[in-house]
């Protein structure tokens, strides 16, 4: 789950970390207020959108006096960011982060994720802060130092010394600089992040190192013991359709194509849409039922592929193992009823209590094109939608 | 032979009482899986399906003589359970629960270091030996004995594989899945290590995804010691970059985990990679032929 700017630096101040006073504004005269509360001579207009790559759309302004806060909150509230993380469509900024102005000496980067290979969480930092890190890794690999993190012992005070040293941080902030790592890390693990990334980290005229801008996602397999978290999670930066799939645990992503699918399984999911591509079509999502659904969430599923207006087609494939073919039978049949069907739907059945599906849908009234394989049924949809 | 199960493991099923458990027991013992026992904590002492259940997973070896173990219990549980398994001393755990907190595998993989247990998923189908044993939620009957090993981070994708083999006259000798967790106990090269090493098995289907470069470092084990012929699949070669996996999880591999990315390593290292998931089973049967191991693979 992603969250926005300004609440990922609440966090971080919960853990000690530094990050620069700031308010939240999600109007002009909000914005206008939470500037004279800062009372700063210089204050930063922020869009707050779920997205990087904010400041070269547009949306980050410096402002030197309560007037110019007024003139950028205008200009930046309600206008739709384009950046390479938004998609062509943009976003909409409805939320404004004001904060303070930093007397900047350099920038750095800092981030925690998890390693694949090593199954371990690794601290990397680069001196070359402010640019994207895939940039700094394609071209200057030598500029990225790692630290691997025993679970055990935690990030080690060490460790957080090493990469501030390899980075050049100015011996005297060293130890700051460590206190910043350290926070970083524990709000990390405590609150089941699964990226924390400060791009940049910066070294003040002050003194001070601080993080100037913030991204944390959360792994959603562990919002369930977060509740706090969950209260940051801002629905108008969601697909609807992706946000009602989710609250019956339906893995959903919605895409451009005309041809809507219902698997059972990521792997498969993914299969599904690279076959469909394959003969041609255009999956209009991706969407894994899991494998503990009811026939209820089944029907749930169909709504939400059937809300697509795209969709001129729905392909159901489905190979059950803990997923029973005639719990998916049933909620297509049961789907189909309620929302009236009115496009072709394919659907091929294999595996757990495979004759027992293929009965309910061969016994109900429902327009069903039976598929013999996975291939065979990505035909059979495609020619459908193309007619 | 076959890997990591046969017709002499003796598996317990952790978190028995479940209705998914349930539901699973019953078809593995169907299928002639030998499960001595489960566990429920507060249920010790009463039985389901005809099989005895324990409190705790130490007193289920202790009565049983168990080797094995099969995990059902919810996520939030689940990395407490493995724990529980591995401080049992069982040779083999089996944990098919999905959505456990990645920071919980992380700690019980760290715990698991030096440990005799080989731990398989999480968020798996399981282990089947075909007509000896099957652990796990797999489809009993799409299987059948013979002599290709299956690996796979999918279950569907697995299923759909063997289906495939199977139609074609293509015995199995186990399918194993690894799960689809960035963290998880066994990886493509344990497995890949042990079909090579197995006499039964004469070819290998990989199937992979996007995400990672556990595929890449498997391909180059196989170029490097793999002495028997193996073919792939990549699922997620038209998934949109960057919905689940965040921008920084690319930097750690270097800007690989695409799935163009892994079939030209695969390629490179003399792997044959399947153009569609439905030729999964055609392009092995290609492969064997032309190493003229056809005839001893058909399931006579």
């Amino acid at each position: 789950m992603n969250i926005h700017e300004y609440q990922s630096k609440e966090i971080l101040r919960n853990y000690g970390v530094a990050v620069p006073n700031g308010k939240v504004a999600f109007s002009v005269e909000e914005a206008v207020e939470a500037a004279k509360q800062l009372g700063t001579d210089v204050c930063v207009v922020k869009a707050q959108i779920h997205a990087g790559g904010r400041g070269k759309a547009g949306g980050v302004k410096v402002a030197k006096n309560i007037d110019e806060v007024r003139t950028y909150a205008e200009e930046i509230l309600g206008k739709t960011l384009v950046t390479h993380q938004t998609g062509p469509e943009g976003k909409e900024v409805k939320r404004l982060l004001i904060e303070e102005g930093c007397n900047i000496q350099k920038e750095y980067y800092i981030g925690l994720v998890l390693d694949r290979a090593t199954s371990q969480v690794v601290l990397m930092a680069s001196e070359e802060g402010g640019t994207e890190i895939e940039e700094v890794a394609a071209e200057t690999p030598e500029k990225i130092f790692k630290e691997y993190i025993d679970p055990v012992t935690g990030l080690m005070p060490y460790q957080a010394r090493r990469i501030a040293f390899n980075i050049n941080i100015p011996a005297e902030l060293v130890n700051k600089a460590v206190k910043f790592m350290m926070g970083l890390y524990t709000a990390f693990v405590e609150k089941d992040a699964s990226i924390a990334e400060i791009n940049p980290l910066v070294v003040t005229g002050e003194g001070d190192v601080m993080a100037l801008d913030a991204k944390i996602n959360f792994d959603s397999n562990a919002l369930y013991r977060h509740k706090d978290i969950m209260e940051y999670r801002d629905l108008e930066e969601e697909d609807p359709k992706e946000i009602e799939a989710s609250k019956y645990d339906l893995s959903y992503i919605s895409l451009d194509g005309n041809i809507g699918c219902m698997v059972n399984g990521a792997g498969l999911a993914m299969a599904t849409m690279d076959i469909i591509k394959h003969y041609g079509g255009d999956p209009a999502n991706f969407l894994d039922v899991g494998g503990g659904a009811t026939a209820e969430k089944v029907t749930e599923a169909f709504k939400i592929i059937l809300s697509d207006k795209n969709v001129k087609g729905i392909f159901v494939n489905i190979f059950g193992g803990i997923m029973k073919c005639d719990i998916i039978a049933t909620g297509v049949v049961e789907a189909a009823k309620q929302v009236g069907l009115s496009v072709p739907l394919v659907v091929r059945l294999e595996g757990t209590n495979v004759d027992l599906g293929k009965k309910i849908l061969s016994e109900s009234d429902i327009d069903i094109v039976a598929a013999e394989s996975m291939a065979d049924g990505a035909q059979k949809i495609v020619e459908l939608v193309s007619k | 032979m076959s890997v990591f199960v046969n017709k002499d493991t003796k598996v317990i099923v952790q978190g028995i009482t479940g209705k998914t458990a349930l539901f699973h027991t019953k078809q593995m013992l169907e299928y002639g899986t030998k499960i001595v026992g489960g566990t429920s904590p507060g249920k010790g002492g009463t039985e389901v399906e005809g099989v005895p259940v324990f409190n705790t997973v130490s007193d289920a070896v202790k009565a049983t003589g168990a080797n094995a173990s099969v995990i059902y219990v919810p996520a939030p549980f689940a990395a407490d359970a493995i724990v529980e398994a591995v401080d049992a001393e069982l040779d083999l755990v089996i944990c098919i629960t999905e959505h456990i907190p990645v920071l919980d595998m992380v700690k019980v993989k760290r715990y698991m270091q030096g440990k005799k247990t080989r731990l398989v998923g999480p968020n798996c189908p399981g282990v089947i030996t075909p007509g000896e044993c099957k652990i796990g939620i797999m489809p009993g009957y799409i299987h059948t004995k013979g002599h290709v090993g299956v690996v796979s981070r999918s279950g569907t994708l697995t299923y759909e594989a063997v289906h495939q083999l199977s139609q074609a006259g293509i015995g199995q000798s186990t399918a194993v899945g690894i799960g689809g967790d960035p963290v998880n106990g066994t990886d493509f090269i344990d497995v890949l290590k042990a079909f090579n090493e197995d006499p039964e098995t004469k070819a290998v289907i990989m199937i992979g995804e996007i995400g990672g470069t556990a595929e890449e470092e498997a391909a180059q084990w196989v170029k490097a010691n793999m002495t028997k012929p193996v073919v792939g699949f990549i699922g997620g070669r038209t998934a949109p970059p960057g919905k689940r996996m965040g921008h920084a999880g690319a930097i750690i591999s270097g800007g690989k985990g695409t799935a163009d990315e892994k079939i030209r390593v695969m390629n490179e290292c003399g792997i044959k990679v399947a153009e569609t998931p439905s030729v999964m089973g055609e392009t092995l049967i290609e492969v064997i032929k032309e190493k003229g191991i056809y005839e001893e693979c058909k399931t006579h």
